[in-house]
């Protein structure tokens, strides 16, 4: 047994770094899938991470911080929705506004919290399932916002591909047009799916500021917003391929720890250089693959639906 | 009542000019919103913030110089985003270009050459170039999406910057502070009176605004730009280079950016710390988008999100506001901006009772 002692810890730091790039992904996923491009994921993570944590320090409670970072990111990602489906602002402009604006929003609400310290987001342990030894850790001893993370795979799916209103969401983001002409309400659906975008943006920030690191830090979403946004091209907009890419990343976050416990003599700012240099070259990698990728887009992807025209 | 959404035959040309002034005014009642749910008084929070920090001479010099960086960015990304070129990498642009104009800047330190500024400014817009280099490879040989790219790179910029200061160019005699070595003299820019803190950087990059509007609205190659930006397909059929142009607006975003942060080390602060990042790339963003990617409205914009960053920190210190409120009101004045902009393509009409 004490061979294998490396396996749990392992896996933690590797699910650690997978829930908040898998919760903001898929996300983004479902809100791409109803063609709209919300480059905003950044800003909503960190308005949901400083939502949370407030929450929590306030109302002591971990879970009303979870559900207060899912209604702060929804809200912010509405207001993207109102400009970019309700007045027809230019998708791409907006979606950074959204993330510059919450990165100064989040920073301006948690000057309060800078240091002050918050109780990690409880375990919820599944009885006798989590005293397994090896599996029982990996799998069954985690916090909430894990379980939702690993549960909206399959749930994602099996909505897009197995549900009728999927097949709708699916069908709005290929063609509008169409779609409005058999009497679909086009944007109720776009802004429902850019809601739930920004509602599971908001878990991702949640999760870094409650169970990741329990503290509040501006900035502290660091680029997840942005690596996830990535992930969601990696996927090919497939919500099981957005979990391996999250796993991806998860092994190079494990390459970046163990190098420096090692003590190689590289300097440790190369080594954090290696996720953002990692998205840099699957983007490319993937993209030179003569456009396949732009075929697995949703084709009214980024396009303003004007239904006044 | 309904509302409804219309196109017009015609952009109009007053809405062009008139969004951004309703924006402004949409922004200033949603900052006396704020500063009233704090608990101030809204017109003296709105007079601290917007009055207070230019009301001498000083001040008003300490905004230029507060707006020259930002103009200087943002007149980079103009060009690029007016053909649909997104560059959001300038702030990693802007590190670049500052680390190499101070790597430059100490290796001759102490040494007395007329030519070390002017060399570090070119210093600062090659690097700056070299760090939108890949963005531009990837976009035009691979594809790969010029957002993610170019905004990668900025979290490597600030990690090299940060593995300079506390490695090679670390202040010998620094009781290991991560930071570089004052700059002496011959490395820095002078100010162009005794009486402001405004200095010769401001007016390279007025210089260089001018150039820039004249090429935009002068040149077959502002027209060749506008097109691309318009159609792609028009484009194409006009015979313009699109590969070209990624790589050169690129470029040229890159430059801007890395003479900005030269301008930064060598004019204002005067040594290589981690705090050379201000983010003065991504305002520059707001700035361009605000100044609806014209050099006059660039000019104009960034003197005003100059402000917002001068009260910010004015409200920190007058009302124990986090400086930060800066960025929120920046964010106030883009999402106006581009809540205001489709009056100038539509038309809102409210229609009452049962009419049609």
């Amino acid at each position: 047994m004490s061979d294998l002692g490396w396996i749990v810890p392992t896996a933690l730091t590797v699910i650690g770094a997978m829930v908040p790039l898998m919760l903001a992904g898929l996300g983004e996923l479902v809100a791409e899938r109803s063609g709209v491009l919300n480059l905003g994921v950044e800003g909503m993570m960190l308005v949901g991470a400083v939502a949370g944590f407030g929450a929590t320090v306030f109302l002591g409670d971990g879970h009303a911080g979870v559900l207060a970072a899912a209604l702060a990111g929804a809200a912010s990602a509405c207001l993207f929705g109102v400009l970019t489906i309700g007045l027809l602002a230019n998708q791409v402009a907006s979606g950074l506004a959204l993330t510059l604006f919450g990165i100064g929003l989040s920073a301006a609400l948690g000057a309060g919290f800078v240091g002050m310290p918050v109780d990690r987001l409880p375990r919820l342990d599944l009885p006798g399932l989590s005293d397994i030894p090896v599996i029982g850790p990996i799998l069954f001893g985690h916090d909430l916002l894990v379980y939702i993370a690993f549960l909206s795979v399959p749930a994602i799916h099996f909505f897009l591909y197995r549900s009728h209103a999927g097949l709708v969401l699916r069908a709005v983001g290929e063609n509008p047009d169409a779609a409005r002409a058999m009497g679909y309400p086009v944007r109720t659906i776009r802004l429902a799916a850019v809601a739930f975008g920004g509602a599971m943006a908001g878990l991702g920030g949640a999760y870094l500021s409650l169970a990741h690191t329990p503290m509040w830090a501006e900035g502290m979403t660091a680029g997840r917003g942005w690596i996830a946004l990535a992930l969601v091209v990696f996927a090919s907009w497939l919500p099981g391929r957005l979990a391996i890419g999250a796993a991806l990343f998860g092994a190079v976050t494990i390459l970046q720890f163990h190098a420096q416990g090692i003590g190689v003599g590289i300097p440790s700012q190369f080594l954090s250089m290696l996720p953002y240099l990692a998205t840099i070259a699957v983007l490319v990698i993937l993209s030179s693959r003569t456009g396949r990728n732009s075929l697995d887009a949703p084709r009214a992807l980024g396009r303003i639906f004007d239904p006044g025209h | 009542m309904r509302i409804r959404i219309e196109k017009r035959p015609e952009a109009t040309p007053l809405w062009q000019w008139g969004a951004p002034v309703m924006a402004l005014i949409l922004s200033l009642v949603l900052g006396i919103i704020l500063f009233s749910s704090l608990g101030f008084h809204p017109l003296e929070a709105l007079y601290a913030f917007f009055i207070g920090p230019i009301s001498n001479a000083w001040g008003m010099g300490e905004l230029v110089n507060k707006a020259t960086p930002i103009m200087l960015c943002a007149t980079g990304l103009m060009i690029g985003f007016r053909a649909n070129v997104w560059n959001i990498g300038a702030e990693g642009q802007f590190l670049i270009g500052a680390l190499a104009a101070g790597a430059l800047g100490l290796a001759f330190w102490e040494e007395d050459h007329v030519w070390l500024v002017p060399a570090m400014a070119l210093a600062g817009i090659l690097g700056g170039m070299l760090w939108a280099l890949p963005p531009a490879v990837f976009k035009t040989r691979f594809g790969a999406n010029e957002i993610l790219t170019s905004l990668m790179l900025v979290y490597v910029a600030s990690l090299t910057l940060d593995w300079a200061v506390r490695g090679p160019l670390k202040d010998p005699d620094g009781f290991n502070f991560p930071e570089s070595r004052i700059f002496h003299d011959a490395a820095t820019i002078p100010n162009i009176t005794d009486t402001s803190p405004v200095g010769w950087e401001t007016v390279v990059a007025l210089i260089a605004l001018g150039i820039v509007w004249f090429i935009l609205s002068r040149t077959a190659a502002g027209f060749r730009l506008r097109l691309a930006g318009a159609s792609a397909k028009a484009a194409a059929f006009a015979g313009v280079d699109q590969k070209a142009m990624v790589i050169a607006t690129l470029l040229i975003g890159g430059g801007f950016a890395g003479l900005a942060g030269a301008f930064e080390v060598s004019g204002t602060i005067g040594q290589l710390t981690p705090f050379v990042a201000q983010k003065y790339g991504f305002t520059a963003i707001i700035v361009a988008f605000l100044g609806r990617l014209h050099p006059v409205g660039v000019l104009l914009s960034s003197l005003l999100i100059a402000l917002t960053y001068l009260g910010g920190e004015a409200v920190q210190i007058d009302l124990g506001l986090p400086k930060a409120i800066a960025e929120v009101f920046q964010g106030f004045l883009l999402f106006s901006l581009l809540g205001c902009t489709i009056f100038a393509t539509h038309r809102i009409r409210i229609l009452t009772g049962d009419a049609r």
